[in-house]
């Protein structure tokens, strides 16, 4: 009770609130602009959330994250274009609505909907968080030795177009996390007698370097700054919607369960969500030749996963320090530089913040109707907003974004440099996410196997030896050994 | 009023890495005449940090001059203590040094040491405690000693990474009862906090970090201190003995923490910062919030502060050669 009333008190101030709504419009304004991703609004705030407390810092997070999943659908519908990767597994659904004069229908799908999956997930962080945190107590090096392997594999084979190039990604991401001191032996490697490299390359400057910078990268090498005018909204946006949710009750549960299920797994987010529920919504639809002309169904339901999955990314976070997606990935250096230090004490040092951070998660997507609702109704006004105007800007925050974590000019190296290989590896179709997944795990799998082996004095066997190890290393060599036969077999040539 | 602050830290950072600073202006009578930045060589919300806000406030109050306090992280603390001793001794730029100061040249991994600053005051020292899961068998620490030398190399102890703070502490407790210092193995960690959480998961089986940062397990009931090393009992924790009381040997250590400005700074500016740092440590407010913390209070002056750093600085060096951690 005395957690729920100092929590209470955290959200209640009115500087809270403040940065809710003012997040919120910065997470529609940046969600609804083609080209401009969640993560990126999540690594734009950085240097803001730089200069808050803890609360109103993960405040903004949460609500801008959130906000910027649904908007990423208002171009989707208006224009064809995704605001979001999150948005484009449905875009051309919501498209050939507005064509068939159904535009409010589709947006109003999108934040309804968005706004329950959203809700559904952050019930699920609710409950599973604290739940989990209290066996993740009980865990040691030996268990979390698993759980990161776990984490690494996840990142190359959940739905990335080439497991090969997402390998040699999360292998990038593994060799830059060697650099610096801060390893199990504190050995300066890869320094080369530079003071800046002893304390390795800073997570939160390679993120904003390769989610924000690549994209102004790419924003000036493109020829086309100017969108196309979008279609206008005039309609009433919620009518109808209720009949949506008495119609699709079975989508929307199946939408936001599987979405929270996929955020919460590591290198998955909420535009993998999306693809799938998409998918499942049409495999298991009664009308499944109807999608792709301008049908609601797969918007209800994938609208609803992908805000499920921003919950749901939360869980590993808080819990294990493991990220569920790249929003989260840069939430856990927000969380490090605030002194909060992921992971199941969390629960037990800090819970009036947990508390309060779950309320803000209720609180964001309660109010993306109202304010989802504004958006849509100013879609063509959002739009309009020249790129040339707005990636300097990006370029602007994104610089003082690197320089505020640790107040050194080498920062703005860092984020300059991981700028250029995002824009290259991205060029070359290679995935982003495995390499901030290997940064961010990295330092913690070398951790857990070098302090484990200390523990055991050297016996691989204790890493089977404690019951909840043995479990997850058994399952980690299972999808192991499942992915190595599955190459295998992929290798042999097909009889003629 | 923290935002105001912090903007204009950027932005004094980012106008001398930009060039753009001025020669170091000649210390005038008139001291200080513009914002002072003050340097914290570890990140924002932790004991270092908060330790060196309130002292940077209490300063900001007395001298009528902004005090900016710049968190420079990074490589264990070898970056912002290199950037105090490398500032202008003009004395805009002071900042927090910590006992990490008296080891890190003993590694080899920067070539500053206590000598490589003007020492101002000494102001807070944690000693650590020797902590063990709570439904462990061992009563008190007497018990713990005597596993450790019926088994040797069995137990394992966390607390800090290897060579840390904590590892000497561990290391040099055990020579002083004459075992060798690695009967019990280092298990290195990310800090006090994850070691104390593979305490309480039994991955390990002694803590030896500062009480307060062991407080939240402790009082969680997740864990139990057994003894402090230091010279007297810390007022918080009056039940926990010291290990001169239970073992009768006189190995003592503390995390500490100072204010130190780079060497040669102008006397006239040294005399200032020292009368105001011993207002600031002699306030209501200070002692009160180090108090509500846990963290301990002790003042040493600016030759007090350097022959504690120097007395330091030996005991350091014997137990880390002894550990062959120390490259000289």
């Amino acid at each position: 009770m005395d957690t729920a009333l100092a929590a209470l008190y955290l959200i209640a101030d009115p500087y809270v609130l403040f940065i809710i709504v003012l997040s919120s419009a910065f997470g529609l304004f940046v969600g609804a602009m083609p080209g401009l991703t969640a993560t990126m609004a999540t690594a734009l705030l950085v240097p803001i959330t730089f200069f808050m407390p803890p609360v109103p810092a993960l405040a903004a997070i949460v609500t801008a994250s959130a906000m910027a999943i649904f908007a990423g659908d208002i171009p989707g519908a208006l224009l064809r274009i995704p605001g979001t990767p999150a948005s484009a597994a449905y875009t051309d659904e919501a498209y050939a609505m507005t064509l068939k004069g159904q535009a409010e229908l589709a947006l109003g799908a999108g934040v309804v909907f968005s706004a329950i999956g959203g809700i559904f997930g952050t019930i699920v962080l609710v409950t599973a968080a604290p739940a989990l945190a209290e066996v993740a107590l009980r865990f040691s090096s030996f268990e979390y030795f698993w759980l990161v392997c776990l984490g690494l594999t996840c990142a190359v084979f959940i739905a990335q177009d080439s497991a090969i190039k997402g390998m040699i990604a999360l292998f990038l991401g593994l060799t830059v996390a060697l650099i610096g001191l801060d390893n199990p032996a504190a050995v300066p490697r890869f320094t080369f007698g530079v003071t800046d490299l002893m304390g390795g390359i800073d997570m939160i400057q390679a993120m904003i370097g390769m989610f924000a910078i690549a994209e102004v990268l790419r924003a000036v090498a493109a020829a086309n700054l100017r969108l196309p005018p979008p279609k206008p909204v005039s309609g009433p946006i919620f009518k109808g919607q209720w009949l949506l949710t008495k119609k699709y009750p079975v989508q929307i549960i199946r939408g936001s369960a599987i979405g929270t299920l996929i955020g919460a797994l590591p290198g998955a987010g909420a535009d993998i969500a999306s693809w799938i529920t998409y998918a499942t919504s049409k495999r298991f639809s009664k009308e499944p030749e109807k999608f792709g002309t301008g049908h609601v169904e797969g918007i209800v339901e994938s609208g609803a996963a992908n805000n499920a999955a921003v919950s749901g990314a939360w869980i590993p976070a808080l819990v294990f320090g493991i990220p569920g997606d790249s929003i989260t990935a840069i939430v856990i250096g927000v969380l490090y530089l605030k002194n909060l230090n992921p992971g199941p004490t969390i629960f037990l040092e800090k819970p009036e913040i947990i508390t309060a951070l779950f309320t803000v998660f209720f609180l964001a997507n309660i109010v993306m109707i109202p304010f989802g609702w504004l958006a849509i109704k100013s879609a063509k006004q959002i739009l309009a907003v020249p790129r040339e105007v707005l990636m300097p800007i990006v370029l602007m925050f994104c610089i003082v974004g690197a320089f505020a974590i640790n107040n050194s000019p080498f920062g703005i190296g860092v984020m300059l440099v991981f700028g250029v290989i995002g824009f290259l590896m991205e060029d070359n179709g290679f995935p982003v996410a495995p390499v901030i997944l290997g940064i961010v795990l990295g330092p913690m799998l070398e951790q857990n196997f070098v302090t484990s082996m200390i523990k055991s004095d050297g016996s691989f066997l204790f890493f089977f030896e404690r019951p909840i190890a043995g479990m997850l290393g058994v399952t980690t060599l299972a999808v192991w050994g499942g992915m190595a036969w599955k190459g295998l077999r992929a290798l042999r040539p097909v009889p003629a | 009023m923290l935002k105001r602050r912090t903007f204009l830290a950027s932005a004094t950072a980012a106008s001398a890495v930009a060039g753009l600073g001025f020669k170091p202006a000649r210390a005038q009578a008139a001291w200080p005449t513009r914002p002072v930045t003050f340097i914290v060589p570890w990140g924002a919300g932790g004991g270092t940090d908060q330790t060196a806000r309130i002292v940077a406030s209490l300063l900001e109050k007395d001298l009528g001059q902004p005090i900016n306090v710049v968190n420079r992280t990074g490589g264990s603390g070898v970056v912002g203590h290199a950037a105090i001793a490398q500032a202008a001794p003009d004395g805009y730029t002071i900042g927090m040094i910590t006992v990490e100061i008296v080891m890190m040249h003993w590694q080899g991994l920067t070539e500053f040491k206590d000598t490589s600053y003007t020492p101002l005051a000494l102001m807070n020292s944690d000693p650590p405690g020797v902590q063990v899961k709570a439904d462990s068998s061992y009563k008190n620490v007497k018990d713990v000693v005597a596993a450790i030398k019926a088994n040797p190399g069995k137990l394992k102890a966390s607390g800090t990474g290897q060579g840390g703070i904590w590892h000497v502490a561990l290391a040099g407790w055990l020579q002083a009862m004459g075992l060798k210092p690695d009967t019990v193995p280092w298990v290195p960690s990310n800090g006090a906090a994850p070691a104390m959480q593979d305490l309480a998961a039994g991955g390990v089986d002694i803590v030896t970090c500062s009480v307060p940062e062991a407080r939240a397990m402790l009082d969680a009931g997740k864990a139990r201190s057994l003894a402090v090393m230091s010279p007297g009992r810390n007022p918080a924790f009056p039940n926990v003995p010291t290990l001169k009381e239970e073992l009768g040997i006189d190995w003592t250590i503390s995390a500490w923490r100072g204010i130190a400005g780079p060497p040669g700074l102008p006397a006239n500016v040294g005399a200032k910062l020292v009368a105001s740092l011993d207002k600031a440590y002699k306030s209501k407010d200070f002692q009160e919030f180090m108090a509500q913390r846990g963290f301990g209070t002790v003042w040493g002056d600016p030759q007090g502060f350097a022959k504690h750093m120097a007395a330091d600085d030996a005991k350091m060096g014997s137990v880390m050669k002894a550990l062959g951690i120390a490259k000289a």
